[in-house]
């Protein structure tokens, strides 16, 4: 489902990509200390765990890529629902599928079963937009993509984390 | 073809010792010699070779010309004193032929090459090579052998021939002069395996520092090993040898900076190599330009330094990443050092002052712009050039200050003002750096006045954050040795107390969200005020200004008053070195603290609020160390001259010493108001040095038993527990201590057995324990076991349970080291050893609804031994462990995890045996609400044992990741993500 594995010998496409600083990490607030008070899933813990994840080419996370930013990350924790929209570092990114599914992954791995979880790429910001959109949407071809054990090794290696 | 005949055992080379990771990995290399017995002298011993003599088989099966070596050694029982000259001279003999027949080999066929190396390479270890041998060994390798058409094992057997040569016939080699040097340049030229350039690198390295003579071939020398700079190499997957890039990286640096011989060629490239694209070429050069500066001398540097400076500075100024900065400032920093260092000729130009003058003028003009755009990279090469010695300090010091003065004074904006102090600061740091050295020249002398009249200007400012920088500044200040001139001290003590009288009043008509700033602005003031207290003579001016500070405390909350406190104990600690001010701080402190509280107490029956506030228990806490603090540096003398007037006033009520005259009522201090205060008695007796004599003390201990026992409020009881057990534990051994103990011990007894006073009678307990634990007291067991007695106790239990951290931990007011308590090391350990058995078998006899007691005690008395004991002794105790993980209470839970979390890093295999249990419990923990602190995440184990669990982990771990708090989701997320990773590939 994804184009030609990272690291084969090709030359990358964007070389020399721009980098954003990484926000720090969400100071704990008294309010999450007291262990009466519940505390909803909000945008930025979703954006905690994409931001974290490694672009399969560049030795840097998706966030100091700004392939992910918590404006573009919405969650409705009542109604169950969560939206990300990424942005390819380039038009062509061939990578566009295999980022699009670590998030997906990423987050299926980590939220609750009740969420319903949507992973798009920001309109216009892609050739093949349409075409990866419908490919990750589509849960049939997610799964039998982790049946492929080279795919699900470079899923995992997006995920682990850096040392 | 020798391969086949490798394989019968003679073919094995005695002695040879080859790396194993390499011989393994050569495919060349024959099995046997790969086998190696890792022996490493030649000739080798053992019983086998003294049996008979050996065969030496050169490989090969049309070479075999057998060769007797005789096989002696020390290690056969035969010391080399003992032969006969004859067998050293056979020894050398057989050598000699051998050595002779190998470099006669070298002339033969390519095929036989590597052979005859490893066979030189064994003779190369052997200690009785005649002179000369070795050199024409070498002679004939750089003569005969093409050594890099040679495959990768035989190179580096070469590289190893001639660093065991160069180990053991170092004047020899000497000898040979430049040629050997060319040798090795030739070995060496073209060299491309990392294995070999490690070795390499070191063979050059020390050609370099040992003094062979380079003679003309310097230049070769740099070019053969600069082509590899800077190290681009990635290891391969699944390397087997672990070699880095930076191993690399670091070994080949060690050559490059090994001598300033190689300036001339090495700056250029390093320039060169800083100006390119390449991020990991800009941080190798600039490391390596850091290394060499800590050897070249001007000489080296001057005809490059102005092409350094600029390259330095585009770094800095251009910048894309913070560790290129901050290695160009680095290198900055070793240049201006290297500069500082060199020792000038009457005649010379002084290269650091040019130097430094051209750094100034290319960023002078920065600081001064008015859209400060690029003052701070300006204000960081300045401060790095700075720092590289008192020289260069004052040298920038003195040009940059009096401009950032003006600066601030030119510029309105609060914003502005700051980022101008804030650079002020970081130069006033670096003055505290060299500030000691000669303080008549300090650069900031001359603009003492507007420094400190812009630092009031910064106080009395609106802006809090420059008011914070303000006080940062005056801190720094404080510090400076030769800066506590009478103008100086009386202006920046003006400042922070005009700062303080400025603000305390405005604080209580202010609206919530102003206080809260206000006040955090007051903790500033205070803070500074302690910092600023360093010489006797500022000490002087703040203390008072504090304890006025602390008799305010009608306008004051209860955080105010122990933020003075905070202070008073911070000016105390830096009075301790200085026994003058010490004397002044005790005179002074105590006697106000200890009049503000009588007073405080005896308004209490008035019901006046300044007195309850004073009372309070928070309040009383903070004053303890303080007064702790002031009273255990004391010489003996003095401190007995203040016992004599403390113990009466506690005593009788004497208060004729206290700085206030009108009590209206007379002192009663063990009645129920004056109890609190046995707080203070307790941090002034307890802290004194054990020779102080302190007078009627057995009266005193007498009060103080009867209080702890008998009085209703558990702060007063504990206190008078307290400052008994700290008097017990200093009483010198002998038949009064017994005494004196055996009338406690029935007290408490008598208290223990029934009545509304338990808990009093049990805190005594406790503290006294500890007394006679921390000493060894024999006495000491007979209590703790009164101690696990009581843990089965329904009502006392749990609290028994938690003295057992009373007793292991470090006390912070009483009982340590610091107020000079009887302390033995391994008390800790002895502790253990004594009553860990009687807990476990405490616990097994208990009855089901105090089991959990025994738990936590158990789990106290671990939690605090040191890891490295815990790690030994806990694999018995973990079927306990184990059960105590499903114990319902929170804190054996936790405390329980903490225990075996170490044991799960750093003893795997005892815990892979449990692995069943421990991922069962661990499960059955994630629903329970200590999980917030310590969740199950996958531990190191070997991988295997974990596998078959992964499915159900992961299931169970769904649930956690719906918690409704956030900070239990993100460890589920963590611990889950990891055990979604674990054993699939891409781990």
């Amino acid at each position: 489902m994804v184009g030609p594995a990272p690291g084969g010998g090709s030359p990358l496409e964007n070389a020399n990509p721009l980098i954003y600083r990484r926000s720090g990490e969400r100071p704990v607030t008294a309010r999450e200390e007291d262990d009466e008070l519940p505390d909803s899933i909000d945008d930025r813990e979703i954006f905690d765990l994409i931001r974290s994840i490694n672009d399969p080419e560049h030795p840097l996370t998706l966030e100091e890529l700004n392939v992910v930013e918590q404006v573009r990350v919405k969650v409705n924790d009542a109604e169950s629902t969560v939206v990300v929209e990424f942005t390819p570092t380039i038009p062509h990114c061939s990578m566009a599928t295999l980022i699009g599914l670590s998030i997906k992954v990423k987050l299926i791995r980590s939220l609750p079963e009740r969420f319903k979880v949507d992973v798009h790429i920001t309109p216009g910001t892609h050739a093949s937009e349409h075409a990866v959109n419908k490919q990750l949407a589509d849960k049939e071809r997610v799964a039998a993509a982790l049946e492929n054990s080279h795919l699900l090794e470079v899923v995992n290696q997006c995920l682990s984390a850096r040392s | 073809m020798y391969k086949g005949g490798s394989h019968s055992e003679p073919c094995c080379v005695k002695g040879v010792t080859v790396s194993k990771a390499l011989s393994c990995q050569g495919s060349e290399c024959s099995p046997a010699a790969a086998e190696g017995t890792g022996a490493v002298s030649w000739p080798l011993g053992s019983a086998s070779c003294r049996s008979g003599p050996r065969v030496l088989w050169a490989p090969g099966s049309w070479l075999c010309c057998p060769v007797q070596v005789p096989g002696p050694s020390g290690r056969c029982g035969l010391s080399p004193q003992s032969w006969g000259s004859n067998m050293l001279d056979v020894c050398f003999r057989a050598v000699t032929h051998l050595v002779l027949f190998y470099e006669n080999r070298l002339k033969d066929h390519h095929l036989v090459i590597p052979a005859v190396l490893q066979g030189l390479h064994a003779l190369s270890m052997c200690e009785v090579l005649a002179p000369g041998l070795a050199v024409s060994v070498l002679k004939a390798i750089f003569q005969e052998v093409h050594v890099q058409s040679l495959p990768q094992l035989d190179r580096h057997t070469v590289y190893s021939i001639i660093t065991n040569v160069m180990r053991t016939r170092e004047e020899e080699l000497k000898g040979l002069g430049a040629d050997f040097t060319f040798g090795f340049i030739q070995v060496m030229d073209g060299e491309k395996d990392p294995r070999n350039l490690l070795v390499a690198f070191q063979i050059v390295r020390d050609l370099i520092l040992e003094g062979y003579v380079l003679g003309p071939f310097v230049e070769e020398l740099f070019e053969v090993t600069s082509c590899y700079f800077p190290i681009d190499f990635t290891p391969p997957p699944n390397d087997p040898h672990c070699i880095q890039r930076e191993d690399l990286i670091v070994s080949l640096r060690a050559v490059l900076a090994s001598t300033p011989q190689f300036a001339e060629f090495l700056l250029p490239l390093l320039i060169e190599k800083m100006d390119s694209e390449m991020q990991s070429a800009k941080l190798d050069s600039l490391q390596t330009l850091s290394a060499c500066c800590t050897i070249y001398g001007q000489k080296e540097l001057q005809e490059f330094l102005p092409s350094l400076w600029s390259s330095l500075r585009r770094e800095v100024f251009q910048t894309a990443s913070e560790r290129v900065e901050a290695e160009a400032l680095a290198a900055l920093h070793g240049l201006a050092a290297c500069l500082s260092r060199s020792v000038l000729s009457s005649d010379t130009e002084d290269l650091l002052d040019s130097f430094l003058s051209g750094v100034l003028q290319d960023c002078r003009h920065h600081l001064c712009e008015p859209d400060m755009k690029l003052v701070w990279p300006s204000a960081k090469l300045l401060q790095a050039a700075a720092g590289a010695s008192f020289r260069a300090g004052h040298r920038i010091t003195s040009s940059v200050v009096p401009l950032l003065l003006e600066q601030y004074n030119q510029h309105l904006q609060s914003s502005q003002r700051r980022t101008i102090l804030e650079m002020l600061l970081g130069f006033l740091e670096l003055q505290q750096k060299w500030g000691h050295e000669d303080e008549e020249e300090s650069a900031l002398l001359c603009s003492q006045a507007p420094l400190c009249s812009v630092l009031f200007s910064a106080l009395t400012d609106p802006s809090v954050q420059l008011q914070l920088v303000g006080i940062r500044a005056l801190t720094v200040l404080g510090t400076l040795p030769g800066w506590c001139l009478p103008g100086g001290r009386g202006e920046a003590g003006a400042g922070s107390s005009g700062g303080l009288s400025g603000y305390g009043p405005v604080s209580v008509p202010c609206r919530e969200e102003g206080r809260r700033s206000t006040h955090s602005l007051r903790a500033r003031c205070l803070q500074a005020l302690a910092a600023v207290s360093t010489h006797p003579g500022i000490v002087q001016e703040t203390v008072p200004v504090l304890l006025q500070c602390l008799r305010q405390v009608p306008k004051a909350g209860a955080c105010d008053v122990v933020a003075v406190c905070q202070s008073l104990q911070r000016v105390a600690v830096q009075c301790q070195r200085d026994a003058e001010s010490c004397w002044y701080y005790h005179q002074t402190v105590v006697p106000c603290l200890l009049a503000v509280a009588v007073q405080a107490a005896m308004q209490e029956n008035a019901h006046s609020p300044v007195g309850k506030l004073l009372l309070e228990e928070e309040v009383l806490t903070a004053m303890v160390p303080v007064v702790s603090a002031a009273s255990a540096h004391l010489c003996p003398e003095l401190a007995a001259q203040s016992v004599s007037q403390v113990v009466p006033l506690f005593l009788d009520g004497e208060v004729s010493f206290l700085p206030q005259d009108s009590f209206p009522c007379p002192f009663q201090p063990f009645q129920v108001s004056g109890g609190r205060l046995v707080a203070l008695l307790m941090a002034f007796v307890c802290s004194l040095p054990r020779n102080v004599p302190i007078p009627q003390q057995d009266r005193l201990l007498q009060e103080l038993l009867a209080l702890s026992c008998s009085c209703d409020c558990p702060f007063t009881a504990t206190a008078a527990a307290k400052c008994f057990a700290g008097l017990v534990n200093k009483y010198p051994p002998g038949q009064q201590l017994d005494q004196l103990l055996e009338t406690a011990v029935n007290r408490m007894e008598a208290g223990l057995a029934e009545g509304p006073l338990r808990t009093q009678a049990l805190a005594l307990l406790l503290w006294v324990t500890k007394a006679l634990v921390l000493r060894y007291h024999p006495l000491s067991s007979r209590l703790t076991d009164k101690l696990l007695g009581l843990l089965g106790d329904p009502e006392l239990g749990p609290a028994v349970a938690d003295g057992f951290s009373l007793l292991m931990a470090d006390s912070p007011d009483v009982l340590h080291k610091g107020c000079h308590a009887d302390v033995r090391i391994m008390f800790r350990q002895r502790f253990f050893t004594d009553n860990v058995p009687k807990l476990v078998q405490g616990f097994h006899a208990a009855g089901p609804g105090v089991k959990a007691n025994y738990l936590k005690g158990l789990s106290h008395v671990l939690n605090h031994l040191p890891r490295p004991v815990l790690v030994t002794e806990l694999p018995t105790l973990l079927s306990l462990l184990l059960e105590a993980l499903s114990c319902p209470d929170r804190v054996v839970q936790l405390s329980t995890l903490s225990c075996l979390q170490p044991l799960l890093l750093e003893a795997p295999h005892v815990m892979s045996l449990h692995v069943d249990t421990l991922v069962t419990k661990f499960l059955g923990l994630t629903s329970s609400p200590a999980m917030v602190r310590a969740p199950p995440a996958p531990f190191p184990a070997p991988l295997p044992p974990l596998l078959p669990y992964k499915p159900r982990v992961i299931r169970a771990l769904a649930k956690p990741l719906d918690d409704m708090k956030r900070l239990v989701r993100k460890e589920a997320v963590v611990a889950r993500g990891e055990w979604f990773l674990l054993g699939s590939p891409g781990r």
